[in-house]
């Protein structure tokens, strides 16, 4: 047994990042601890709350359940990879921020990365759609209706900015 | 939380792969990592040497034919469960793969990873027995296909041998004048099932000549039992009597989540639903040829 450090090299929100970590990293920790990407949250470590949800080749997936050496070769995409180029909030972010989704903000980032691709997938959900879309992540303090709110706004708001392109 | 020290191995082939276990008895296979990293994180399971199969070639398609389908290793339940194809074949499969966790454990856990992981708990397992499906496994050695009903030793346990990997998984398709269901009742959406229950039922005009029930979360091992014999007529009572017919080959147990009384509840309500379920839809296909 070995804490053996493996040379690998992460691709996040687009930018290649070669790291040196012991088999054991958590992506969760790599992307926090070693290249300082703190937008993705760790609440339960074990699959159950979804703050740690990223984004692996466009679909969710939990953080905490992947070793950082298994994420070679895949694109990854985490809360900061959701804002537009100039820096401004994403749509979903945007939704979010008109709605009232968040209140502390620590399940924020899991929903938006969830919510991202749950659009992308499926660009008019009915109202249904909206909550199945959310079904995997737990919020402690919203109540989740100023949530769901927001995943119809956002789809408003992509549908708009298709229209608009 | 975070796991012990352990070797990390990402070979590029299968005989890679299988030279590798080989020679690390301690070393475990790492699929989509939804139930072994957590049991790492908790420190429940801490093995010397993970060999990670996803970077493996081949492994990962869902191929149909007209006999059944078929799960390579690296198949996510997500493309599975998209498989429209496969769900025709065999709709128990995509019934439940619907309440295999929620969609994003379901992008990374593997069909094949649940059924080798043998908790009573899952659902996949389970339907393998109920559909007399079996598990390819490779080794050094050479490869052996594995029946489901040979498949489950005790509670997280299955045969699969620890130098061996479950290359793929075989789900037969729908027989003619079958009808399938699958229900379960868990305390969120997309949590394990206090209790899931599915059922195959043949029939011959109304007659039914087969019916088998399968169930999740009431014993230690995934259990089927056979009640064809109960169902000589099928009516409401009938239905309702299959709870007393199946509970003595189970085991509901008391946990924080729910009595062993209620689970036994949800058993005789699940079970009369299911099994009523999957004999009307195998009338429906009787009547629709
Ligand atoms: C929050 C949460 C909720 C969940 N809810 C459910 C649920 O409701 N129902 C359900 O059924 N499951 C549930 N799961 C578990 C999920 O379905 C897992 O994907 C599945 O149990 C294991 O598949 P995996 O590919 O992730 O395997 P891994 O976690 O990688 O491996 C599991 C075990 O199987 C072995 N193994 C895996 N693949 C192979 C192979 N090809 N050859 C040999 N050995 C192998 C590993 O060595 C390990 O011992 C849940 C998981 C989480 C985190
Ligand atoms: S921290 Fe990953 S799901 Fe809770
Ligand atoms: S806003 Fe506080 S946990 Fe969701």
């Amino acid at each position: 047994m070995s804490d053996t450090r493996h040379d690998v090299r992460l691709s996040v929100n687009g930018v290649g990042h070669d790291v040196s970590v012991p088999a054991r990293r958590l992506l969760s920790d790599a992307l926090r601890h070693d290249l300082g990407l703190t937008g993705t949250h760790v609440g339960c470590e074990h699959g159950v709350c979804g703050a740690c949800t990223v984004l692996l080749d466009g679909r969710p997936v939990r953080a905490c359940l992947m070793l950082a050496v298994s994420a070679v070769g895949c694109e990854i995409t985490t809360v900061e990879g959701l804002a537009r180029d100039d820096g401004s909030l994403g749509p979903v972010q945007q939704a979010f921020a008109e709605c009232h989704g968040l209140q502390c903000g620590f399940c924020t980032p899991g929903f938006l990365t969830t919510i991202t691709a749950g659009l992308a997938d499926n660009p008019t959900p009915t109202h249904e759609e909206c909550r199945d879309m959310i079904a995997g992540n737990l919020c402690r303090c919203t109540g989740y209706q100023n949530i769901v709110r927001a995943v119809e706004r956002a789809a408003e708001l992509i549908a708009e900015e298709g229209e608009a392109s | 939380m975070k796991p012990a020290p352990f070797d990390y191995h990402r070979p590029g082939s299968l005989a890679e792969a299988l030279a590798i276990l080989a020679g690390e008895p301690g070393a475990k296979v790492l699929a989509g990592g939804q139930s072994l990293v957590p049991l790492l994180s908790m420190r429940l399971a801490a093995p010397a040497a993970l060999v990670d199969i996803n970077g493996l070639p081949d492994l990962d398609a869902v191929t149909v034919t007209d006999d059944g389908v078929r799960v390579g290793a690296l198949a996510r339940h997500a493309d599975v469960l998209a498989s429209t194809a496969a769900a025709e074949r065999q709709p128990l499969l995509g019934m439940a793969l619907a309440h295999v966790a929620h969609a994003t454990i379901r992008n990374r856990g593997t069909t094949v990873g649940s059924l080798v992981h043998a908790d009573a708990a899952s659902e996949l397992p389970v339907v393998l027995r109920l559909l007399g499906g079996s598990v390819d496994v490779a080794s050094v050695g050479g490869t052996r296909t594995i029946a489901a009903d040979d498949l489950y030793l005790g509670p997280l346990e299955s045969s699969v041998a620890p130098d061996e990997i479950a290359t793929s998984a075989w789900f037969p398709a729908l027989e003619p004048g079958a009808g399938v269901a699958f229900d379960e009742v868990a305390r969120r959406h997309g949590d394990y099932a206090l209790c899931g229950v599915a059922a195959v039922v043949r029939v011959e005009g109304d007659r039914v000549v087969s019916a088998r029930a399968g169930f999740v979360s009431v014993a230690d091992l995934p259990t089927v039992v056979d009640v064809t014999d109960a169902l000589t007529t099928v009516d409401a009572a009938a239905l309702a009597d299959l709870g007393d017919v199946v509970l003595p080959h189970l085991d509901p147990a008391d946990d924080v989540h729910a009595t062993a009384d209620y689970r036994a509840q949800l058993v005789r309500v699940l079970t009369a639903r299911v099994v009523g379920t999957a004999y009307d839809r195998a009338r429906e296909r009787g009547t629709a040829r």
